[in-house]
């Protein structure tokens, strides 16, 4: 199960003991990092950072080098140790766990994705990726097969007996994100993945992490410094400066309030129409009604909302097609099953703007969002699209 | 008249006053005495144990073919590095045996062996400290800076004062002298692990102990590998001269050449070369071992 991130009030400083302790101090005055580490000599590398990501997020970071961005996320399996604040992973504070409760941690509940790989060059893929499991005791039997899996999920089949120096950059990298998926973690940190990779197999990748993380339930939080990389990955993104938070928001947001000049500057050479994706600027449906659902309460529901349809789900949310209150009115039926408009017209919520705005445009109204699975995610507005086009 | 007045006060000078000599030599002399009949037992024991081990593994190879040793030695080096390789140092071993040093090889070969076992006994877990806590790296690293200075002969003074003339004392001044590189190479390998792999073995919750066995030390492997040749190579170097307290093998013939002038050219030639093949099988075998430990990728970045 994918759980919520809460970091609060979190900060980064390294140097030595009484280094960091006078740094510390300084945290909430008005100096700039520099000037804290000249009088101080310790480095400030995250400060008085706050962040809600939910469950289930693909929450994005993004910034220049020496932004922070990588302090920050190492904080989340305290590879860094913050020396302010609160870190919560669903509703555990890290901070405040045992050396065995951390180990814990580390083994069922987060795995991480390094920019250089950081593979064990003198395992195999299959050891390589079975590496965390191996090390809790789990059956021979089992971490094998679990491996297998996570190597099948990348895509990497009949390579398990190869050393990592025979393979190229990405099918490394492959490696590194199934060995992080093996002991499917609540959350999964990434940390600059791409950056190391060919333009073009860097897009490849994203695509696939689109589309695993649509078929995953965990929450996804990627560092990069490629703003373009971080649009089209991000439900939402954060963007840092000198340690500091500058803006937190969906994709769109930042477009239309930048923050801030450096904001603008930072987002001036990105094509909206590639980058934005349905998701980021759906809607939630105001009402979405079960199969199953009577007639009477599904018509209040509506009539309530001021809806003139609703959008109709099996028990599993998977999309099945819409019902209007015309048809609500009129029925003389128990339950709404009858009723349904099968609706073929969907939008595949991890699609760009660009390749959603032709369907919308024919349909003239809202269409439906569904996710990989065909479960219904939200609903996409023929006016929020034009808006968001508008700049 | 002056003059005379000035040499003779000058000679006064140049005369090294007799409250200045001291009899350092009995001095030091009384304390091995003390210190050899004090600590006996332990030292004896371990003598007699060393002797047994050394006069045990001399006669098991003594009792194998020759051609044996060619054989898996021209195997060895075709499998680890090439056919060529494998044919030059099988023909090594059969010159090192017609050259009537078979038992003198066999002699040194037991005492590098021993010593390269113990060094590894020793170095491994010292370079392994080294590389984990500062204390311990602060207090090894001018030892060892120190035992890479001082002249070989030096190694022989204490292992003669301790275990007295003979195998012992040949194996441990030989050990003392070649443990270094094995230090060091095994700490080198295990600091210069990549800071990302360490971090990832940490970061799916690896213990320290899972860290260091199933992380650092495979990938710090080529480095030990490395430790060993140098280690191996220094022993056949310090076994010659080893000779010097007491022990036979292939530096008994060179001192033995070295003694008798010119007409022992010949002899130490002889000599000479069948150390040289020795260090050389030992070498190529073992570089071909540490390339198995080789994981980069060799040219691409």
């Amino acid at each position: 199960m994918a759980k919520p991130v809460t970091i609060q009030n979190s900060s980064v400083v390294f140097g030595n003991h009484a280094q960091k302790k006078a740094a510390i101090e300084l945290l909430d005055g008005e100096l700039s990092p520099q000037e804290i580490r000249e009088r101080t000599g310790a480095t400030v590398a995250v400060r008085n950072v706050n962040l809600d990501i939910k469950e289930g997020e693909l929450f994005v970071i993004v910034g220049l080098s020496g932004s922070g961005k990588s302090s920050l996320i190492r904080t989340l399996n305290l590879l860094n140790r913050p020396a302010t604040g609160k870190t919560f992973v669903g509703d555990r504070n890290l901070l405040e766990m045992s050396k065995k409760e951390l180990r814990r941690y580390r083994r069922n509940d987060v795995s991480m994705v390094f920019q250089n790989f950081a593979l064990l060059t003198h395992r195999t893929v299959i050891r390589n990726v079975q590496y965390p499991l191996e090390i809790q005791g789990v059956s021979k039997k089992e971490y094998t097969e679990r491996a297998e899996e996570a190597i099948r999920m990348v895509g990497l089949e009949g390579w398990e007996h190869y050393m990592p120096s025979q393979l190229s950059g990405g099918m490394r990298q492959r490696v590194g994100l199934a060995r992080a998926l093996t002991n499917d973690p609540e959350v999964l940190l990434m940390d600059e993945p791409y950056s190391a990779l060919d333009p073009l197999i860097r897009r490849e990748m994203q695509n696939e992490l689109i589309k695993l993380e649509d078929e995953m339930d965990r929450t996804i939080i990627f560092i990069t410094h490629d703003m373009n990389e971080a649009f089209r990955l991000g439900d939402r993104i954060a963007l840092m400066k000198d340690a500091e938070m500058v803006q937190i928001g969906k994709p769109d947001e930042f477009f239309d309030n930048p923050a801030s000049d450096y904001v603008r500057n930072f987002i001036a050479d990105v094509d909206k129409t590639r980058i934005l994706k349905v998701r980021s600027i759906m809607n939630k449906p105001a009402y979405i009604a079960k199969q199953g659902d009577r007639v009477k309460d599904t018509l209040e529901a509506v009539k309530k909302r001021e809806l003139s349809f609703t959008y109709v789900t099996d028990e599993n949310r998977k999309f099945l097609g819409y019902v209007t209150l015309d048809q609500l009115k009129r029925s003389r039926g128990k339950t709404i099953d009858r009723l349904i408009n099968e609706d073929e017209t969907v939008i595949y919520r991890n699609a760009f703007l660009r390749e959603a705005w032709p369907k919308l445009k024919e349909a003239e109204y809202a269409l439906p969002v569904v996710d990989g699975k065909g479960r219904l995610r939200g609903v996409l507005d023929y006016d929020v699209v034009v808006d968001a086009l508008a700049d | 008249m002056f003059e005379t007045l000035l040499s003779g006060f000058w000679e006064s000078l140049v005369e090294i006053p007799e409250f200045l000599e001291i009899n350092y030599e009995a001095t030091i002399q009384r304390f091995v005495d003390w210190f050899a009949a004090t600590f006996d037992v332990i030292f004896g024991a371990i003598r007699d144990f060393v002797r047994r081990v050394i006069y045990n593994l001399e006669l098991w190879l003594l009792a194998i073919p020759w051609f044996i040793f060619v054989i898996l030695v021209f195997l060895a080096g075709w499998r680890l590095k090439n056919l060529t390789t494998g044919v030059v140092l099988g023909l090594m071993v059969v010159y090192i045996a017609s050259s009537s040093l078979w038992e003198h090889t066999m002699s040194t070969f037991v005492i590098v062996i021993f010593s390269v076992i113990v060094c590894f006994i020793l170095g491994l877990p010292l370079g392994i400290l080294m590389s984990k806590y500062r204390p311990v790296e602060a207090v090894l690293r001018p030892i060892l800076d120190l035992m890479q200075t001082l002249p070989t002969f030096v190694y022989l003074i204490p292992a003669l004062m301790l275990l007295g003339l003979g195998s012992p004392a040949a194996a441990l001044s030989t050990t003392i002298f070649a443990l270094p590189p094995l230090i060091r190479l095994t700490y080198l390998g295990i600091t210069t692990v990549p800071t990302e792999v360490r971090e990832a073995g940490t970061a799916f919750g690896s213990t320290p102990i899972q860290l260091l066995v199933k992380v650092e030390i495979p990938q710090a492997l080529k480095s030990i590998a490395q430790g060993i040749n140098q280690t191996t190579m220094l022993a056949i170097s310090m076994v010659v001269i080893a000779t010097l307290v007491g022990f036979g093998g292939l530096g008994e013939e060179i001192y033995g050449a070295l003694a008798s002038g010119r007409r022992g050219v010949g002899q130490g030639f002889v000599a000479g070369f069948a150390t040289v093949f020795l260090a050389i099988i030992l070498d190529r075998l073992i570089q071909g071992v540490a390339e198995r430990f080789d994981h980069s990728e060799g040219g691409e970045s």
